[in-house]
Protein backbone atom coordinates (compact mmCIF):
# COMPACT_ATOMS: atom_id res chain seq x y z
CA UNK A 1 0.00 0.00 0.00
CA UNK A 2 1.74 3.08 -1.27
CA UNK A 3 0.55 6.64 0.02
CA UNK A 4 1.32 10.04 -2.23
CA UNK A 5 0.39 13.03 -2.40
CA UNK A 6 -2.12 14.99 -5.55
CA UNK A 7 -0.83 18.46 -4.18
CA UNK A 8 -1.09 20.06 -1.21
CA UNK A 9 -4.98 19.70 -0.63
CA UNK A 10 -5.25 15.54 -1.55
CA UNK A 11 -3.39 12.30 -0.58
CA UNK A 12 -3.77 9.20 -2.74
CA UNK A 13 -3.68 5.65 -1.52
CA UNK A 14 -2.56 3.06 -3.99
CA UNK A 15 -3.61 -0.49 -3.18
CA UNK A 16 -2.22 -2.05 -6.60
CA UNK A 17 -0.51 -0.75 -9.56
CA UNK A 18 -2.75 -2.46 -12.03
CA UNK A 19 -6.28 -3.49 -12.21
CA UNK A 20 -7.08 -5.52 -15.37
CA UNK A 21 -5.59 -8.36 -14.41
CA UNK A 22 -7.66 -9.16 -11.49
CA UNK A 23 -10.48 -6.54 -11.40
CA UNK A 24 -12.71 -7.84 -8.75
CA UNK A 25 -9.92 -8.26 -6.39
CA UNK A 26 -8.39 -4.84 -6.80
CA UNK A 27 -12.22 -3.23 -6.67
CA UNK A 28 -12.51 -5.24 -2.89
CA UNK A 29 -9.17 -3.50 -2.20
CA UNK A 30 -9.92 -0.22 -2.63
CA UNK A 31 -14.02 -0.70 -1.03
CA UNK A 32 -12.16 -2.11 1.71
CA UNK A 33 -9.72 1.11 1.75
CA UNK A 34 -12.85 3.31 1.21
CA UNK A 35 -14.66 1.28 4.30
CA UNK A 36 -12.16 1.97 6.85
CA UNK A 37 -11.42 5.46 6.14
CA UNK A 38 -14.84 6.46 6.18
CA UNK A 39 -15.35 5.10 9.59
CA UNK A 40 -12.10 6.51 11.13
CA UNK A 41 -13.00 10.20 9.92
CA UNK A 42 -10.12 11.80 10.00
CA UNK A 43 -9.57 15.37 11.37
CA UNK A 44 -9.82 17.63 8.12
CA UNK A 45 -10.76 14.72 5.43
CA UNK A 46 -13.44 16.42 3.52
CA UNK A 47 -13.63 13.83 0.91
CA UNK A 48 -12.89 10.42 -0.46
CA UNK A 49 -13.21 8.87 -3.71
CA UNK A 50 -12.39 5.36 -5.02
CA UNK A 51 -10.59 4.90 -8.41
CA UNK A 52 -9.46 1.80 -9.94
CA UNK A 53 -6.85 0.77 -8.11
CA UNK A 54 -6.80 3.88 -5.60
CA UNK A 55 -8.61 6.10 -2.86
CA UNK A 56 -8.02 9.64 -2.73
CA UNK A 57 -8.40 11.72 0.33
CA UNK A 58 -9.19 15.02 -0.14
CA UNK A 59 -8.69 16.98 2.78
CA UNK A 60 -8.03 20.85 4.29
CA UNK A 61 -4.97 21.67 4.61
CA UNK A 62 -5.73 24.66 7.52
CA UNK A 63 -8.03 21.91 9.62
CA UNK A 64 -5.15 18.98 9.09
CA UNK A 65 -2.73 21.26 10.54
CA UNK A 66 -4.78 22.91 13.47
CA UNK A 67 -5.63 19.37 14.32
CA UNK A 68 -1.84 18.20 13.78
CA UNK A 69 1.37 19.04 16.83
CA UNK A 70 3.63 19.05 13.84
CA UNK A 71 2.48 21.96 11.34
CA UNK A 72 5.20 21.11 8.87
CA UNK A 73 4.29 18.25 8.45
CA UNK A 74 0.57 18.04 7.74
CA UNK A 75 0.87 15.70 4.87
CA UNK A 76 3.31 13.17 6.81
CA UNK A 77 0.94 13.38 9.69
CA UNK A 78 -2.20 12.84 7.88
CA UNK A 79 -0.51 9.99 5.92
CA UNK A 80 0.41 8.33 9.35
CA UNK A 81 -3.39 8.35 10.53
CA UNK A 82 -4.26 7.06 7.21
CA UNK A 83 -1.83 4.13 7.80
CA UNK A 84 -3.59 3.62 11.36
CA UNK A 85 -7.04 3.40 9.88
CA UNK A 86 -6.13 1.01 7.39
CA UNK A 87 -4.40 -1.52 9.91
CA UNK A 88 -6.71 -1.13 12.44
CA UNK A 89 -9.39 -3.84 12.68
CA UNK A 90 -10.03 -6.72 10.86
CA UNK A 91 -10.20 -7.26 7.22
CA UNK A 92 -14.06 -7.23 7.17
CA UNK A 93 -15.64 -7.91 3.32
CA UNK A 94 -19.25 -6.41 4.54
CA UNK A 95 -18.90 -4.23 0.91
CA UNK A 96 -18.86 -6.70 -1.44
CA UNK A 97 -20.12 -6.24 -4.55
CA UNK A 98 -23.31 -7.08 -5.14
CA UNK A 99 -24.61 -10.10 -6.52
CA UNK A 100 -27.72 -9.11 -9.09
CA UNK A 101 -26.86 -7.17 -11.81
CA UNK A 102 -28.62 -3.63 -12.56
CA UNK A 103 -29.48 -4.31 -16.22
CA UNK A 104 -29.34 -1.77 -18.86
CA UNK A 105 -31.57 -1.81 -22.05
CA UNK A 106 -29.20 -0.99 -24.99
CA UNK A 107 -30.90 -0.41 -28.60
CA UNK A 108 -27.94 -1.16 -31.06
CA UNK A 109 -30.01 -0.26 -33.63
CA UNK A 110 -27.41 1.16 -36.90
CA UNK A 111 -28.70 4.95 -36.07
CA UNK A 112 -27.44 4.48 -32.65
CA UNK A 113 -24.48 2.48 -33.41
CA UNK A 114 -22.35 4.30 -35.17
CA UNK A 115 -18.83 2.01 -34.88
CA UNK A 116 -20.59 -1.52 -34.71
CA UNK A 117 -19.12 -2.47 -38.07
CA UNK A 118 -16.03 -1.59 -37.46
CA UNK A 119 -15.90 -3.25 -33.83
CA UNK A 120 -17.36 -6.15 -35.91
CA UNK A 121 -14.37 -6.33 -38.53
CA UNK A 122 -12.18 -5.66 -35.73
CA UNK A 123 -13.08 -8.72 -33.84
CA UNK A 124 -13.49 -10.76 -37.43
CA UNK A 125 -17.23 -11.45 -36.42
CA UNK A 126 -20.59 -10.33 -37.77
CA UNK A 127 -22.45 -7.19 -35.88
CA UNK A 128 -25.20 -9.35 -34.67
CA UNK A 129 -22.24 -11.45 -33.48
CA UNK A 130 -20.99 -8.61 -31.63
CA UNK A 131 -24.73 -7.47 -30.15
CA UNK A 132 -25.09 -11.20 -28.77
CA UNK A 133 -21.85 -11.10 -26.92
CA UNK A 134 -22.15 -7.83 -25.60
CA UNK A 135 -25.64 -8.33 -24.19
CA UNK A 136 -24.46 -11.57 -22.52
CA UNK A 137 -21.61 -10.91 -20.66
CA UNK A 138 -21.62 -9.93 -17.01
CA UNK A 139 -19.93 -6.48 -16.00
CA UNK A 140 -18.35 -5.03 -12.90
CA UNK A 141 -18.62 -0.84 -12.18
CA UNK A 142 -14.79 -0.75 -11.20
CA UNK A 143 -15.10 3.77 -11.71
CA UNK A 144 -16.70 6.51 -12.30
CA UNK A 145 -15.60 9.56 -13.80
CA UNK A 146 -14.59 11.33 -17.37
CA UNK A 147 -18.01 13.10 -16.65
CA UNK A 148 -20.48 12.92 -14.19
CA UNK A 149 -22.10 9.40 -14.27
CA UNK A 150 -19.36 7.93 -16.49
CA UNK A 151 -19.24 4.17 -15.38
CA UNK A 152 -16.33 2.07 -16.72
CA UNK A 153 -17.24 -1.17 -16.79
CA UNK A 154 -14.69 -4.36 -16.62
CA UNK A 155 -15.71 -7.91 -18.09
CA UNK A 156 -16.12 -7.00 -21.52
CA UNK A 157 -15.33 -10.48 -24.11
CA UNK A 158 -11.47 -10.37 -24.92
CA UNK A 159 -12.64 -11.06 -28.72
CA UNK A 160 -14.38 -7.49 -27.99
CA UNK A 161 -11.41 -5.38 -27.24
CA UNK A 162 -11.20 -2.63 -30.15
CA UNK A 163 -8.76 0.13 -29.40
CA UNK A 164 -10.00 3.79 -28.80
CA UNK A 165 -10.63 5.78 -32.44
CA UNK A 166 -7.30 7.56 -33.47
CA UNK A 167 -9.19 10.72 -33.89
CA UNK A 168 -11.55 11.26 -30.89
CA UNK A 169 -15.48 12.60 -31.64
CA UNK A 170 -16.57 16.05 -30.63
CA UNK A 171 -20.02 14.95 -29.69
CA UNK A 172 -21.36 11.73 -28.81
CA UNK A 173 -24.62 11.80 -27.80
CA UNK A 174 -25.92 11.33 -24.44
CA UNK A 175 -26.94 7.32 -23.34
CA UNK A 176 -23.95 6.36 -26.25
CA UNK A 177 -22.94 2.62 -25.35
CA UNK A 178 -19.17 2.32 -26.27
CA UNK A 179 -15.62 0.04 -26.17
CA UNK A 180 -12.80 1.50 -25.53
CA UNK A 181 -9.90 -0.46 -25.33
CA UNK A 182 -10.78 -3.65 -22.79
CA UNK A 183 -13.76 -1.63 -20.87
CA UNK A 184 -17.13 -0.74 -21.90
CA UNK A 185 -19.10 2.76 -20.53
CA UNK A 186 -21.69 4.38 -21.06
CA UNK A 187 -21.46 8.45 -21.92
CA UNK A 188 -24.53 9.78 -19.54
CA UNK A 189 -24.05 13.25 -21.26
CA UNK A 190 -23.37 14.65 -25.18
CA UNK A 191 -19.48 14.93 -24.76
CA UNK A 192 -16.34 14.46 -27.30
CA UNK A 193 -15.09 10.97 -26.45
CA UNK A 194 -12.78 8.21 -28.03
CA UNK A 195 -14.68 5.08 -27.55
CA UNK A 196 -16.13 3.15 -30.28
CA UNK A 197 -20.20 3.60 -29.90
CA UNK A 198 -22.09 -0.02 -30.32
CA UNK A 199 -25.73 1.18 -29.36
CA UNK A 200 -27.52 3.61 -26.94
CA UNK A 201 -29.62 3.26 -23.63
CA UNK A 202 -32.71 5.06 -23.21
CA UNK A 203 -31.85 5.42 -19.39
CA UNK A 204 -30.73 8.55 -17.57
CA UNK A 205 -27.36 7.56 -15.87
CA UNK A 206 -27.03 10.99 -14.41
CA UNK A 207 -30.13 13.03 -12.88
CA UNK A 208 -28.32 16.33 -10.62
CA UNK A 209 -31.49 16.76 -9.16
CA UNK A 210 -31.36 13.21 -7.90
CA UNK A 211 -29.62 11.03 -4.61
CA UNK A 212 -27.53 9.73 -4.99
CA UNK A 213 -27.59 11.25 -8.75
CA UNK A 214 -26.35 8.45 -10.61
CA UNK A 215 -27.51 5.18 -11.44
CA UNK A 216 -24.84 2.94 -11.90
CA UNK A 217 -21.97 3.27 -8.52
CA UNK A 218 -18.97 1.76 -8.12
CA UNK A 219 -19.24 -2.21 -7.61
CA UNK A 220 -22.82 -2.55 -9.08
CA UNK A 221 -22.92 -5.07 -11.51
CA UNK A 222 -24.39 -4.43 -14.91
CA UNK A 223 -25.87 -6.74 -17.35
CA UNK A 224 -27.28 -5.34 -21.00
CA UNK A 225 -30.48 -6.07 -22.82
CA UNK A 226 -30.53 -5.77 -26.44
CA UNK A 227 -34.17 -3.59 -27.10
CA UNK A 228 -35.99 -2.54 -30.57
CA UNK A 229 -36.09 0.82 -31.59
CA UNK A 230 -39.93 0.62 -30.74
CA UNK A 231 -38.98 -0.44 -26.83
CA UNK A 232 -36.33 2.22 -27.01
CA UNK A 233 -39.15 5.32 -27.44
CA UNK A 234 -40.75 3.92 -25.42
CA UNK A 235 -38.68 3.31 -22.23
CA UNK A 236 -37.26 6.77 -23.60
CA UNK A 237 -40.47 9.05 -23.07
CA UNK B 1 -34.48 41.91 -4.91
CA UNK B 2 -33.74 41.29 -8.01
CA UNK B 3 -30.17 42.01 -10.25
CA UNK B 4 -30.58 42.18 -13.98
CA UNK B 5 -28.12 40.76 -16.47
CA UNK B 6 -28.13 43.84 -18.90
CA UNK B 7 -25.26 42.74 -20.44
CA UNK B 8 -23.84 38.76 -19.64
CA UNK B 9 -20.35 39.52 -21.51
CA UNK B 10 -18.26 36.25 -22.81
CA UNK B 11 -18.81 33.82 -20.11
CA UNK B 12 -20.68 35.02 -16.58
CA UNK B 13 -21.65 32.18 -14.35
CA UNK B 14 -23.40 31.54 -11.17
CA UNK B 15 -20.33 29.82 -8.81
CA UNK B 16 -20.20 29.74 -4.62
CA UNK B 17 -17.09 27.63 -3.20
CA UNK B 18 -17.93 24.15 -5.67
CA UNK B 19 -19.31 21.11 -5.00
CA UNK B 20 -18.05 18.85 -2.34
CA UNK B 21 -18.58 14.87 -1.68
CA UNK B 22 -19.51 14.45 -5.19
CA UNK B 23 -16.64 13.22 -6.83
CA UNK B 24 -17.13 9.06 -5.97
CA UNK B 25 -19.52 10.14 -9.02
CA UNK B 26 -16.97 11.86 -11.35
CA UNK B 27 -18.76 15.39 -10.37
CA UNK B 28 -16.42 18.38 -10.34
CA UNK B 29 -15.19 20.15 -7.27
CA UNK B 30 -16.24 23.25 -9.79
CA UNK B 31 -17.19 26.67 -7.76
CA UNK B 32 -15.26 29.68 -8.49
CA UNK B 33 -11.82 29.52 -9.85
CA UNK B 34 -10.31 31.88 -7.33
CA UNK B 35 -12.41 30.37 -4.28
CA UNK B 36 -10.69 32.58 -2.37
CA UNK B 37 -11.37 36.20 -4.08
CA UNK B 38 -14.95 34.93 -4.01
CA UNK B 39 -14.35 34.51 -0.05
CA UNK B 40 -12.94 38.05 0.13
CA UNK B 41 -15.87 39.65 -1.70
CA UNK B 42 -18.38 37.66 0.19
CA UNK B 43 -16.63 39.52 3.49
CA UNK B 44 -16.61 42.32 1.80
CA UNK B 45 -20.19 42.38 1.37
CA UNK B 46 -21.35 40.62 4.55
CA UNK B 47 -21.98 37.04 3.40
CA UNK B 48 -21.58 33.91 4.29
CA UNK B 49 -18.30 32.99 2.61
CA UNK B 50 -20.21 30.41 0.31
CA UNK B 51 -22.96 32.30 -0.71
CA UNK B 52 -23.28 32.53 -4.63
CA UNK B 53 -22.29 35.29 -6.59
CA UNK B 54 -20.94 35.68 -10.06
CA UNK B 55 -18.05 34.65 -12.07
CA UNK B 56 -16.90 36.81 -15.04
CA UNK B 57 -14.74 36.42 -17.70
CA UNK B 58 -13.63 39.16 -20.18
CA UNK B 59 -15.48 41.66 -18.77
CA UNK B 60 -17.88 43.76 -20.67
CA UNK B 61 -21.04 43.29 -17.96
CA UNK B 62 -23.67 45.40 -17.27
CA UNK B 63 -26.28 44.81 -14.37
CA UNK B 64 -28.85 46.58 -12.65
CA UNK B 65 -29.94 46.96 -9.40
CA UNK B 66 -33.88 46.86 -7.87
CA UNK B 67 -32.56 47.69 -4.32
CA UNK B 68 -29.89 48.81 -2.26
CA UNK B 69 -27.12 46.65 -1.82
CA UNK B 70 -23.27 45.88 -1.22
CA UNK B 71 -21.04 44.71 -3.61
CA UNK B 72 -17.40 43.99 -3.63
CA UNK B 73 -15.17 42.69 -6.17
CA UNK B 74 -11.45 40.81 -6.89
CA UNK B 75 -9.53 39.19 -9.60
CA UNK B 76 -8.27 41.06 -13.24
CA UNK B 77 -7.92 44.71 -13.13
CA UNK B 78 -10.55 45.95 -14.54
CA UNK B 79 -12.82 48.93 -14.32
CA UNK B 80 -15.85 48.98 -12.44
CA UNK B 81 -18.43 51.56 -12.18
CA UNK B 82 -21.80 52.50 -10.52
CA UNK B 83 -23.45 55.55 -11.18
CA UNK B 84 -20.44 57.58 -11.47
CA UNK B 85 -18.46 56.20 -9.20
CA UNK B 86 -15.50 54.02 -9.71
CA UNK B 87 -15.06 51.22 -7.36
CA UNK B 88 -11.57 49.31 -6.89
CA UNK B 89 -11.18 45.95 -6.19
CA UNK B 90 -11.52 44.62 -2.51
CA UNK B 91 -13.40 47.74 -1.19
CA UNK B 92 -17.43 47.61 -0.22
CA UNK B 93 -19.56 49.54 -2.03
CA UNK B 94 -22.90 51.16 -2.02
CA UNK B 95 -25.24 50.52 -5.38
CA UNK B 96 -28.71 51.74 -5.13
CA UNK B 97 -32.12 51.03 -6.32
CA UNK B 98 -31.79 51.43 -10.19
CA UNK B 99 -28.12 52.29 -10.62
CA UNK B 100 -26.24 50.37 -13.15
CA UNK B 101 -22.76 48.37 -12.69
CA UNK B 102 -20.87 48.33 -15.67
CA UNK B 103 -17.84 46.42 -15.70
CA UNK B 104 -14.79 47.04 -18.51
CA UNK B 105 -12.95 44.80 -20.85
CA UNK B 106 -9.31 43.63 -18.74
CA UNK B 107 -6.46 45.90 -18.70
CA UNK B 108 -4.75 42.86 -17.40
CA UNK B 109 -6.13 39.64 -16.22
CA UNK B 110 -8.75 37.38 -17.21
CA UNK B 111 -11.59 37.06 -14.70
CA UNK B 112 -13.09 38.64 -11.89
CA UNK B 113 -15.76 37.88 -8.89
CA UNK B 114 -18.58 40.10 -7.73
CA UNK B 115 -20.64 39.35 -4.36
CA UNK B 116 -23.43 41.14 -3.84
CA UNK B 117 -25.06 41.44 -0.21
CA UNK B 118 -27.67 38.32 0.12
CA UNK B 119 -26.09 36.74 -2.47
CA UNK B 120 -27.23 35.23 -5.76
CA UNK B 121 -30.57 33.30 -4.90
CA UNK B 122 -30.63 30.11 -6.85
CA UNK B 123 -31.73 26.36 -5.87
CA UNK B 124 -28.29 24.32 -4.96
CA UNK B 125 -28.21 21.26 -6.95
CA UNK B 126 -25.84 18.79 -5.06
CA UNK B 127 -25.03 20.94 -2.32
CA UNK B 128 -23.95 24.02 -4.08
CA UNK B 129 -25.37 26.78 -6.03
CA UNK B 130 -22.14 26.68 -8.74
CA UNK B 131 -22.82 26.48 -12.34
CA UNK B 132 -21.53 23.35 -13.72
CA UNK B 133 -21.06 24.42 -17.96
CA UNK B 134 -20.04 20.68 -18.24
CA UNK B 135 -22.62 18.59 -17.33
CA UNK B 136 -25.19 21.71 -17.44
CA UNK B 137 -26.71 22.23 -14.14
CA UNK B 138 -26.81 24.17 -10.68
CA UNK B 139 -26.37 28.09 -11.15
CA UNK B 140 -29.34 29.43 -13.54
CA UNK B 141 -30.40 26.35 -15.33
CA UNK B 142 -26.87 25.02 -15.78
CA UNK B 143 -25.78 26.85 -18.16
CA UNK B 144 -23.84 30.97 -18.24
CA UNK B 145 -25.78 34.01 -18.14
CA UNK B 146 -27.09 35.70 -21.14
CA UNK B 147 -28.37 39.26 -22.26
CA UNK B 148 -31.78 39.78 -19.76
CA UNK B 149 -31.67 37.27 -17.44
CA UNK B 150 -32.67 38.28 -14.17
CA UNK B 151 -31.66 36.69 -10.89
CA UNK B 152 -33.35 37.22 -7.66
CA UNK B 153 -30.81 37.99 -4.55
CA UNK B 154 -31.23 36.66 -1.57
CA UNK B 155 -32.03 38.34 2.09
CA UNK B 156 -28.76 40.40 2.89
CA UNK B 157 -27.29 40.23 6.75
CA UNK B 158 -27.73 42.43 9.26
CA UNK B 159 -23.99 43.52 8.57
CA UNK B 160 -24.69 44.16 5.43
CA UNK B 161 -27.51 46.42 5.93
CA UNK B 162 -25.43 48.42 8.40
CA UNK B 163 -23.11 48.74 5.53
CA UNK B 164 -25.25 50.33 3.59
CA UNK B 165 -25.69 53.24 6.73
CA UNK B 166 -22.21 53.68 7.08
CA UNK B 167 -21.72 53.53 2.99
CA UNK B 168 -24.53 56.56 2.66
CA UNK B 169 -22.48 59.11 2.13
CA UNK B 170 -19.02 58.27 0.26
CA UNK B 171 -20.64 55.43 -1.16
CA UNK B 172 -17.27 52.91 -1.47
CA UNK B 173 -14.97 52.15 1.78
CA UNK B 174 -12.02 53.67 2.81
CA UNK B 175 -11.15 50.29 4.02
CA UNK B 176 -9.99 47.25 1.96
CA UNK B 177 -8.45 43.70 1.86
CA UNK B 178 -4.84 43.13 0.89
CA UNK B 179 -3.99 44.19 -2.54
CA UNK B 180 -2.48 40.79 -3.21
CA UNK B 181 -5.69 38.91 -2.29
CA UNK B 182 -8.17 41.39 -4.48
CA UNK B 183 -5.48 42.15 -7.28
CA UNK B 184 -4.09 38.63 -8.87
CA UNK B 185 -3.68 39.56 -12.39
CA UNK B 186 0.37 39.58 -12.45
CA UNK B 187 2.44 40.23 -15.36
CA UNK B 188 4.64 36.99 -16.03
CA UNK B 189 3.54 35.67 -13.07
CA UNK B 190 5.56 32.91 -11.50
CA UNK B 191 3.17 29.45 -10.08
CA UNK B 192 4.80 27.51 -7.55
CA UNK B 193 4.76 23.74 -7.34
CA UNK B 194 4.82 21.02 -5.50
CA UNK B 195 6.24 17.81 -6.95
CA UNK B 196 3.70 15.23 -8.82
CA UNK B 197 3.66 11.50 -7.76
CA UNK B 198 4.95 11.33 -11.35
CA UNK B 199 7.99 13.74 -11.20
CA UNK B 200 9.85 10.55 -11.96
CA UNK B 201 8.61 9.09 -14.76
CA UNK B 202 10.56 12.58 -16.46
CA UNK B 203 14.23 12.60 -16.78
CA UNK B 204 16.60 15.93 -15.34
CA UNK B 205 16.44 17.62 -18.09
CA UNK B 206 12.46 17.91 -18.05
CA UNK B 207 12.33 18.78 -14.97
CA UNK B 208 14.90 21.66 -15.24
CA UNK B 209 13.05 22.41 -18.53
CA UNK B 210 9.64 22.97 -16.42
CA UNK B 211 10.96 25.31 -13.55
CA UNK B 212 13.72 27.40 -15.73
CA UNK B 213 11.73 27.56 -18.94
CA UNK B 214 8.55 29.90 -19.96
CA UNK B 215 5.64 28.45 -20.93
CA UNK B 216 3.15 30.23 -22.84
CA UNK B 217 -0.97 30.11 -22.76
CA UNK B 218 -3.09 28.51 -25.12
CA UNK B 219 -6.15 29.84 -26.42
CA UNK B 220 -7.91 26.60 -26.00
CA UNK B 221 -7.98 26.96 -22.32
CA UNK B 222 -10.86 27.05 -20.40
CA UNK B 223 -12.66 26.76 -16.77
CA UNK B 224 -11.58 22.91 -16.73
CA UNK B 225 -7.69 23.84 -17.15
CA UNK B 226 -5.07 26.37 -19.06
CA UNK B 227 -3.30 24.70 -21.76
CA UNK B 228 0.30 25.58 -22.36
CA UNK B 229 2.03 25.58 -26.16
CA UNK B 230 5.24 25.10 -27.68
CA UNK B 231 7.58 23.99 -24.80
CA UNK B 232 7.37 19.66 -24.76
CA UNK B 233 7.93 17.56 -21.72
CA UNK B 234 8.91 14.20 -22.88
CA UNK B 235 8.54 10.93 -20.41
CA UNK B 236 11.19 8.26 -19.66
CA UNK B 237 8.62 5.56 -19.71
CA UNK B 238 5.81 4.66 -22.02
CA UNK B 239 3.67 2.66 -19.47
CA UNK B 240 0.00 3.12 -19.77
CA UNK B 241 -1.06 4.54 -16.42
CA UNK B 242 -4.32 3.51 -14.77
CA UNK B 243 -6.77 6.59 -14.42
CA UNK B 244 -6.79 7.95 -10.64
CA UNK B 245 -7.39 11.51 -9.16
CA UNK B 246 -6.46 14.32 -10.25
CA UNK B 247 -7.38 17.77 -8.60
CA UNK B 248 -7.84 21.48 -9.33
CA UNK B 249 -3.67 22.98 -9.42
CA UNK B 250 -2.80 19.21 -11.27
CA UNK B 251 -0.22 19.89 -13.97
CA UNK B 252 -0.76 16.82 -16.74
CA UNK B 253 1.02 15.77 -19.27
CA UNK B 254 -0.36 14.29 -22.66
CA UNK B 255 1.48 12.02 -24.88
CA UNK B 256 1.71 15.20 -27.10
CA UNK B 257 3.89 16.55 -23.69
CA UNK B 258 2.04 20.06 -23.89
CA UNK B 259 0.78 20.34 -20.17
CA UNK B 260 -2.23 21.13 -19.16
CA UNK B 261 -2.62 23.15 -15.37
CA UNK B 262 -6.06 21.88 -14.28
CA UNK B 263 -8.75 23.81 -12.80
CA UNK B 264 -12.13 23.82 -10.60
CA UNK B 265 -13.92 22.22 -13.22
CA UNK B 266 -11.22 19.69 -14.39
CA UNK B 267 -13.04 15.62 -14.65
CA UNK B 268 -12.35 13.93 -11.55
CA UNK B 269 -9.51 11.29 -12.59
CA UNK B 270 -7.10 11.11 -15.28
CA UNK B 271 -4.65 8.81 -17.13
CA UNK B 272 -2.16 10.93 -17.79
CA UNK B 273 1.39 11.59 -15.73
CA UNK B 274 1.51 13.76 -13.33
CA UNK B 275 4.54 16.11 -13.42
CA UNK B 276 3.63 18.57 -10.48
CA UNK B 277 1.30 20.21 -8.85
CA UNK B 278 0.61 24.17 -8.49
CA UNK B 279 -0.23 25.11 -4.88
CA UNK B 280 -3.52 25.92 -3.79
CA UNK B 281 -2.75 29.89 -3.09
CA UNK B 282 -1.73 30.13 -6.85
CA UNK B 283 -4.44 28.93 -8.06
CA UNK B 284 -5.60 32.60 -7.66
CA UNK B 285 -3.42 33.83 -9.92
CA UNK B 286 -3.79 30.77 -12.74
CA UNK B 287 -7.46 31.88 -12.89
CA UNK B 288 -5.67 35.06 -14.23
CA UNK B 289 -3.86 33.19 -16.99
CA UNK B 290 -4.91 34.22 -20.88
CA UNK B 291 -4.27 33.19 -24.45
CA UNK B 292 -0.78 34.50 -25.34
CA UNK B 293 0.79 34.95 -21.94
CA UNK B 294 4.03 33.59 -20.39
CA UNK B 295 4.07 32.02 -16.98
CA UNK B 296 7.10 30.31 -14.82
CA UNK B 297 6.74 26.86 -12.17
CA UNK B 298 9.15 27.28 -9.63
CA UNK B 299 9.50 24.45 -7.23
CA UNK B 300 8.42 24.67 -3.55
CA UNK B 301 8.07 21.79 -0.89
CA UNK B 302 4.93 20.76 0.39
CA UNK B 303 5.22 22.24 3.96
CA UNK B 304 6.43 25.40 2.53
CA UNK B 305 2.72 25.30 0.61
CA UNK B 306 1.24 24.27 3.98
CA UNK B 307 2.72 26.90 5.72
CA UNK B 308 1.61 29.67 3.15
CA UNK B 309 -2.00 28.50 2.96
CA UNK B 310 -1.86 28.27 6.89
CA UNK B 311 -0.77 31.75 7.22
CA UNK B 312 -2.97 33.15 4.67
CA UNK B 313 -5.86 31.62 6.44
CA UNK B 314 -4.48 33.53 9.90
CA UNK B 315 -4.44 36.43 8.15
CA UNK B 316 -7.77 36.40 6.77
CA UNK B 317 -9.29 35.83 10.44
CA UNK B 318 -7.54 38.83 11.17
CA UNK B 319 -8.89 40.79 7.93
CA UNK B 320 -12.83 39.15 9.08
CA UNK B 321 -12.24 40.15 12.59
CA UNK B 322 -11.14 43.96 11.82
CA UNK B 323 -13.97 44.22 9.24
CA UNK B 324 -16.50 42.37 12.06
CA UNK B 325 -15.54 45.84 13.95
CA UNK B 326 -17.50 48.03 11.60
CA UNK B 327 -20.81 46.06 12.24
CA UNK B 328 -23.12 48.46 14.57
Amino acid sequence: MEITSVGDSALLVRVRDRFEDAPEETLKKVLDVLRRLENARIPGVIELAPAYTTVAVFFDPVRVINATIEPNHASEGLAQKIREALTRGKHKQSKQPAASAIEIPVCYDPEFALDLDHVADHARMSPNEVVDLHSTAHYLVNCLGFTPGFPYLTGLPKKLTTPRRATPRKEIPAGSVAIGGTQTGIYPQVSPGGWNVIGRTPLRLFDAQKDPPVLLRVSNRVRFRAITREEFEALKS
Amino acid sequence: MNLIVTRAGFQTTIQDLGRTGFRQFGVSSGGALDLHALRIANLLTGNDKNAAGLEFTQGNVRLRFDDERIIGWCGGDYEVCVASHSIPRGHSALVLAEDELSISGPRQGWRGWLAVSGGVAVPPVLGSCSTDLRANFGGLDGRALRDGDKLLLGDQSDFARSLIDLLNERHVSSWSSPAEWSSTAKTKPILRIVRGCDWDRFNASTHHALTSETFSVSPDSDRMGVRFNALELHRNDDVDLVSEAVAPGTIQVPPGGRPILLLGDCQTIGGYPKIAHVITIDLSIAAQLRSGETVRFQEISLPEAHRLLFEREQELERFRIGLSLKNK
